[in-house]
């Protein structure tokens, strides 16, 4: 079965505000990021065969829009969720379980309105392996790597907290970021510490959002097409290694990313060096240099530098997460669907800090603390061969 | 109970898969498994080798001597951690070869203080009707 290129995402949205939203559900957020996609591929509610969502159950979203899907995928596993759902819908597309898969993304991160309950089990292993050490939240757990990866590769706290820096750079011309003011490596530096080494600076926001997909055939994307460009499908990879982050194999390596990152350039047949655009799930500064040296894109112990010269900034040889990412966008908890959001966007010729002539860009999702990765290679019809 | 969240710190809730290694930590011991088919030691207690798959595995007691592998400094408390903040949450690398988290204690919470590879050694400290391993500088060596 040939996957490259036989899906295309042709419906793409995010929720109209993104943000501080005190005034609108988890739920509506699915909702009304699911029919501004549909609208956007051209298409009605009832063409949609096929309902993937994280967060919430795919079984109400779908019936809160109004549809009994034959497909469905509740694929949950942390903020890359919705990029594993473009890849099982385009297997699916492709073995002709469905024909049009809608993908929906809405959080009330910050809001917290419609949120299901925390639940903390202490008879899981992180309740009775990490939480007795007071962890709480992303902050003490993700970052724990960092230290190790600072004596091994000799990164320093400039270099690290050069990726926000770089990525407010982005955001700058990107109205819709939550943040767009300038930011110096000092101002990073100067902010209160979170969790040593991390600062406020170096942490994603915390906000309120949504986003969907609708993904088709390749063939129906031409037979049928839609206002807009499709973008292909070229390459995927998912993988899982852990649910905690003690027992990472190599606190200076996402073994996740490697293999996730491997088979999706496997399935594309292109490598780091034909990728135009980058996005890199960052939750936290550190995550965009594990994935450019996971990736491949650098070798090891390079990217901290790679980052603070400014090859990912704009006018950089590499364009890294130029919608200002987790740490200047937005940050809903699952924030993978931004990323292929701004994928398609650079893909369709219609971001606010465009970048000329992406042919081929990449999505890297990370899920949990390092838990889980996802990888997209999506590109133009151009990069497809169709 | 969510006012006790505040005041507590959280308790590791036993699974039967669990028993043996908190029955251990209650009594001054850490117990970790190994693998009698393919010889490696390992943690998080389970009934299987995540090495080899094999089932053929038994308990032992650590040595409890350790080195600091990784760590962040949390400066916001979780409950039960108020009057600790910012206090160290780290990963120990046991002289068997395993890795577990654990808290640094008897040495100040700073940076210039937790050196990484510093060589530790087990205590144990009360969580709840629990007992969980945490590490403490280990002076000869």
């Amino acid at each position: 079965m040939n996957v490259r290129a036989g899906s295309a995402i042709v419906g793409a949205a995010e929720t109209t505000r993104i943000g501080v939203v005190p005034d609108v559900s988890a739920l509506e957020m699915h909702a009304e990021s699911a029919r501004l996609a549909v609208a956007d591929a051209g298409m009605k509610m009832t063409d949609i065969d096929g309902v993937a969502a994280a967060g919430l159950s795919p079984i109400a979203v779908a019936h809160y829009l109004g549809i009994a899907p034959t497909y469905v995928d509740a694929t949950t596993v942390g903020g890359c969720s919705f990029l594993l759902h473009v890849r099982h819908a385009a297997a699916a597309i492709t073995a002709g379980l469905c024909e049009v898969v809608l993908i929906t993304h809405g959080e009330s991160g910050r809001s917290r309105l419609g949120m299901p309950p925390r639940v903390a089990d202490p008879t899981s292993p992180q309740g009775q392996f990490e939480a007795p050490y007071g962890t709480l939240g992303p902050p003490t757990m993700f970052p724990m790597g960092v230290l190790r990866y600072m004596k091994e590769f000799g990164l320093t706290h400039e270099q690290l907290a050069s990726v926000p820096v770089a990525q407010r750079k982005w955001a700058a011309n990107v109205p819709r970021a939550m943040f767009r003011e300038p930011l110096s490596i000092e101002d990073v530096l100067a902010s209160r510490l979170i969790a040593y080494p991390m600062h406020l600076l170096e942490c994603c926001l915390v906000t309120d959002g949504g986003g969907a997909l609708v993904v088709t055939s390749a063939q129906r994307a031409r037979s049928m097409p839609g206002p807009k460009p499709p973008v292909y499908v070229l390459g995927t990879g998912e993988a899982a290694e852990t649910p905690l982050v003690s027992m990472m194999e190599d606190f200076t390596t996402s073994k996740a990313f490697r293999l996730s990152s491997a088979s999706a350039f496997a399935e594309a047949g292109v490598g780091p060096q034909d990728v135009d655009h980058l996005m890199v799930y960052d939750a936290f500064a550190h995550l965009p240099i594990y994935g450019l040296e996971d990736l491949g894109f650098v070798g090891r112990g390079e990217a901290g530098a790679f980052i603070a010269e400014g090859h990912t900034s704009p006018g950089g040889s590499l364009p890294m997460n130029t919608n200002g990412g987790g740490l200047s966008y937005t940050h809903t908890g699952m924030y993978g669907m931004f990323l292929v959001q701004e994928s398609v966007r650079q893909l369709r010729r219609e971001a606010s800090a465009q970048v000329p002539n992406v042919e081929i860009s990449l999505a890297q999702g990370v899920g949990g603390m390092f838990m889980a990765a996802g990888t997209l290679i999506l590109g133009t019809a151009a990069a497809a061969g169709v | 109970m969510p006012n006790d969240d505040h005041q507590h710190k959280p308790a590791p809730k036993p699974t039967p898969e669990t028993e043996h290694y908190w029955e251990g930590t209650k009594l001054g011991e850490l117990r970790i498994q190994r693998c009698r088919a393919c010889g490696q030691a390992y943690f998080y207690p389970r009934p299987s080798c995540p090495h080899c798959f094999s089932t053929d595995v038994s308990w032992e007691r650590a040595s409890g001597r350790a080195q600091l592998h990784t760590y962040l400094i949390s400066h916001r408390p979780a409950p039960g951690f108020a009057d600790e903040v910012p206090y160290a949450i780290a990963v120990v690398e046991l002289e068997e070869g395993p890795r577990m988290m654990t808290n640094i204690v008897g040495v100040e919470q700073t940076p210039e203080s937790l050196v990484l590879d510093m060589a530790l050694e087990v205590a144990f400290e009360p969580r709840g009707d629990q007992s969980v391993p945490v590490f403490r500088p280990r002076n000869e060596s």
